[in-house]
């Protein structure tokens, strides 16, 4: 552990660690523009100088130096306040002066560390050199020109999606950074290059002159889009949400979101069910609220209540739809909507186990019936660091583009049975192996075979479980821990022929099979369930009210209400609390504070942030087959798998054109 | 230098290049610079690969050669690598052409030395017959291109035709250098200064001259 001395302040480093880094150990701040903690180092804008004793007399940048023993670092010296100015200067030669129209204008590194550390005017006479703008696709708007080379969206691409899309043309004051012949980027995480981008160089197409930053309300919470639950953060002015932005959470999203997470949230103003519905003579006509929980009275379906959720409600509402059908002596709840009916007796066998975090650790990881870069971009990320780091990736499924190394083991489910040579090699002799079932292998009915090979190849070990399944939905592992599992999935509601089938936002059932039920629609968009609804309530989305998720690593997080919902519709708990004053039952508690202690007595993990335990694995059931063929996996289409998504413009439009290879004309300007 | 930008990908383009392939001889020669290099590190033969590849398109166009897009990416597949890596190293290095050249493809150097030793005269001579910076002349023999140093500061000013420098030039032995080429004639390369062989200075040694006929020990005299 090299001791350094940074401004007069000694103190101990790691082993490895830059000299920048140990000078934010130290308090100091190091103005930056290249440099990036999650990527590597590149070296290039030269921002970070600092004075280091022994050495050459000149700043070193300190990126890209090694803390040594007995370095005397000085960040704080004339000749580094020189530095700093000097280098402010040659990055604005080129920078024009169009801040009052750039969207990056208030949350920019250029511009703050201009007010921090440059000159107070400029000394140049020259003409700027102009770059034209590079077409990135539907999400990324390119202002080249403003460019400064920090090569922090080559290295994105290359490091942590792993789709060489964008490089850095040219050379030197010429160089041009853009997709190869301007092609979109297709990468379903590209747009976090928005936020590394220190400028205004390539930011938000969708936001592109929407508001400033000092205009919205910042809320934290929890993306829905997928099962990993990232940490966002909403930025919100008036009524409507304009934008979500990642926030840092090492555990789960790193800095990352997918595009889907990020640029959905136009679909949060479109296609909104803002008043009651009913349906008369078999159409749907507008009703006041009184009208709906009459209409809902009238139903009186006794014990004859089952509940489906959909895949993007919170557990409150999962909790009070529970609570409701308990009161009217009904236990028929299902969250999975598409007739999945997988084993949930033991919540530790669907969860996964390793971690988010801890995935990235394994070195031998075989990935079950899933298209992990669609269903989980996140984990895709981690499971790249693994692969570079040597993990051998081992797939079982249809072909898809991994972006790392992969050995395809094919699509019949039989080969875990009897996995060829090398592969039980490399599980056997691996330290930390892993494994990760998909919706596509569970549907196949693959768990219990799983379970056997975890067994077999000792996945759960001193320290490490490697076994793990890998959830679509935002709502799965919190509908299963509150009990929405029926032992033959949805088919045993279907089997029951509810009366009344209250949906939670679930548009994913297939309601010709519900044909005889009222079926009572909670949900705030008009997507297919609404559709097939007979009485529809209008809700909230999941940004318009307070909510648990818990993500498909089991970890319990709770997101922050941002804005109201729309016209009529109301925070789901409270349309299912005067439900059960129409049914005529109680179901003890009316509000929201109240709800959640009830929730949270009635399963403690729910009350706890972080991580519930879920205890040890089951046993692996008894003559487990795998039998089927995963020829094709859940989600069809990356960019709408959700109503939001679906509604949303953008995504459309991302679907339309990076998927299915539509062109669109660009608006001369 | 600023001027540089990729030849538009259009369906002409793509009907000229797209099926283009190593001949036989460029096989051989293609494998055996892969073979430099340690096996799954094939990437590192981008640059050797890219100029074989336009010494190709120069023998099959008669010219110096060029990269149109379909070849960079004939290159990519080649060495199993994203294309956009290729296109970075070829619009890096100002001796890849980008945009199809003339026969002869004149690189004036006007860094300092050279300017001060008359590179103007130089590019003027060569705008006298009718070259123009940037561009190839129409009957398709030249190409002309400023370029910055290259390394022949002591027998400034210097051209690079093609595969040769000329150096010591004045607009006469340029003249007499590039009506040679024309003529299909293969003129001296290196210094046009008669009497000089390299970059030895002008008119005999001023220092080490002890040195010159046998091996001189010149500690003693410290």
């Amino acid at each position: 552990m090299p001791k350094v001395t940074v401004d007069g302040i000694e103190i101990e480093v790691p082993a490895g660690a830059t000299v920048l880094q140990a000078c934010e150990l130290a308090g100091k701040e190091i103005p930056r523009f290249c440099y990036h903690e999650r990527l590597s180092i590149a070296g290039n804008c030269r921002m970070c100088l600092v004075e280091v004793a022994p050495g050459p007399p000149k700043p070193q940048a300190s990126c890209a130096l090694p803390a040594m023993d007995n370095q005397v670092i000085r960040t704080d010296s004339p000749m580094v306040k020189k530095a700093r100015e000097g280098v402010m200067e040659f990055l604005l030669i080129n920078h024009p002066l169009d801040c009052p129209i750039c969207d990056q204008g208030g949350e920019c590194d250029l511009q703050d560390q201009t007010v921090a550390y440059g000159r107070s005017h400029s000394r140049t006479r020259e003409n700027k050199r102009a770059v034209t703008e590079k077409y990135m696709g539907p999400l990324i708007k390119t202002v080249m020109t403003r460019c400064i080379h920090c090569t922090r969206c080559v290295r994105f691409s290359e490091e942590v999606a792993g789709v060489d899309e964008i490089g850095a043309l040219y050379r030197g004051e010429a160089t041009q950074i853009t997709t190869y012949l301007e092609r979109a980027a297709t990468h379903e995480m590209s747009a976090n290059v928005i936020d590394l981008c220190p400028v205004g160089a390539l930011t938000s197409r969708p936001y592109a002159f929407e508001a400033r930053p000092w205009e919205l309300k910042k809320t934290l919470s929890i993306d829905v889009s997928d099962a990993c639950g990232a940490n966002i953060r909403l930025d919100s002015r008036g009524r409507e949400v304009l934008r979500i932005l990642p926030r840092v959470n090492d555990d789960v999203n790193e800095e990352w979101i997918s595009d889907k997470a990020r640029f959905q949230v136009d679909g949060l103003t479109r296609r909104r069910l803002d008043k009651p519905w009913l349906r008369l003579d078999g159409k749907l006509q507008a009703a006041s609220w009184d009208a709906a929980f009459a209409a809902i009275a009238r139903i009186n379906p006794g014990k004859s209540v089952a509940v489906v959720a959909g895949d993007l409600i919170d557990c409150e509402t999962m909790f009070a739809a529970k609570k409701l059908a308990e009161a009217m002596g009904s236990d028929l709840l299902e969250g999975r909507q598409t007739g999945l009916d997988y084993d949930c007796s033991n919540l530790a066998a669907v969860n996964f186990n390793s971690g988010l975090a801890g995935i990235e650790n394994a070195d031998a990881v075989m990935i079950v019936g899933s298209q992990v870069r669609w269903e989980a971009p996140l984990v895709m990320t981690r499971l790249r660091k693994a692969a570079k780091r040597g993990a051998k990736v081992f797939v079982v499924g249809a072909e898809w583009e991994t972006t790392v190394p992969t050995t395809f083991l094919g699509t019949d489910l039989k080969v875990l049975e009897k996995l060829p040579k090398d592969v039980e090699a490399a599980l056997k002799g691996a330290e930390r192996p892993a494994l990760i079932l998909g919706g596509a292998g569970l549907g196949k009915g693959a768990l219990g075979a799983c379970l056997a090979l975890c067994e077999k190849f000792k996945l759960v070990r001193e320290g490490w479980n490697g076994f793990n399944v890998l959830h679509m939905a935002a709502s799965r592992m919190g509908g299963l821990m509150l009990g929405y599992a029926q032992k033959g999935g949805i088919a045993d509601l279907v089997k029951a022929k509810p009366k009344m089938l209250i949906s939670l936002g679930a548009d994913e059932v297939d309601y010709t099979r519900f044909a005889n039920s009222m079926i009572v629609y909670i949900g705030h968009h008009g997507d297919k369930g609404a559709h097939f609804a007979d009485i529809i309530l209008p809700a909230a989305a999941f940004s318009e009210k307070p909510g648990t998720y818990v993500n498909t690593e089991g970890r319990v997080q709770w997101a922050d209400k941002a804005v109201f919902a729309p016209g009529d519709a109301r925070e789901d708990w409270t349309i299912l609390r005067a439900m059960a004053d129409a049914l005529g039952v109680s179901i003890g508690f009316d509000s929201f504070e109240e709800l959640r202690a009830a929730m949270a007595a009635a399963v403690p993990a729910l009350g706890r942030e972080g991580l519930a335990d879920y205890g040890a694995l089951p046993k692996a059931p008894n003559g487990a087959k795998a039998e089927g063929e995963i020829a094709a996996y859940p989600i069809l289409d990356f960019y709408l798998t959700n109503p939001i998504a679906r509604a949303s413009l953008t995504m459309q439009r991302c679907s339309s054109e990076l998927l299915h290879g539509e062109s669109f004309a660009e608006a001369a300007e | 230098m600023a001027d540089r930008h990729l030849e538009p990908d259009s369906p002409e383009l793509r009907a000229r290049w797209g099926s283009f392939a190593w001949t036989k001889a460029n096989v051989a020669k293609a494998k055996e610079i892969v073979a430099r290099y340690p096996a799954g590190r094939q990437r590192s033969a981008v640059m050797p690969l890219l100029d074989l590849a336009q010494r190709q398109v120069g023998a099959e166009t008669d010219t110096q050669g060029w990269l149109p897009i379909p070849v960079m990416e004939f290159i990519a597949r080649e060495l199993d690598m994203p294309i956009i890596r290729v296109v970075e190293v070829a619009s890096f290095y100002t001796m890849y052409n980008l945009v199809p050249v003339g026969r002869f493809h004149v690189q004036v150097c006007g860094t300092t030395p050279c300017m001060l030793r008359g590179s103007d005269d130089i590019l003027a001579a060569c705008k006298k017959r009718g070259m123009a910076k940037g561009h190839t002349s129409d009957d398709g023999m030249w190409t002309l291109t400023e370029v910055e140093c290259m390394g022949n500061c002591a027998s400034a000013p210097m051209v690079q035709i093609n595969d040769d420098n000329y150096e010591d030039l004045t607009a006469e032995r340029l003249d007499a250098v590039l009506d040679a080429l024309a003529a299909g004639n293969a003129p001296k390369a290196g210094t046009q200064e008669p009497g000089r062989h390299t970059v030895e200075p002008s008119g005999g040694p001023t220092t080490l001259k002890e040195m010159v006929k046998a091996n001189h020990d010149y500690r003693k005299e410290w």
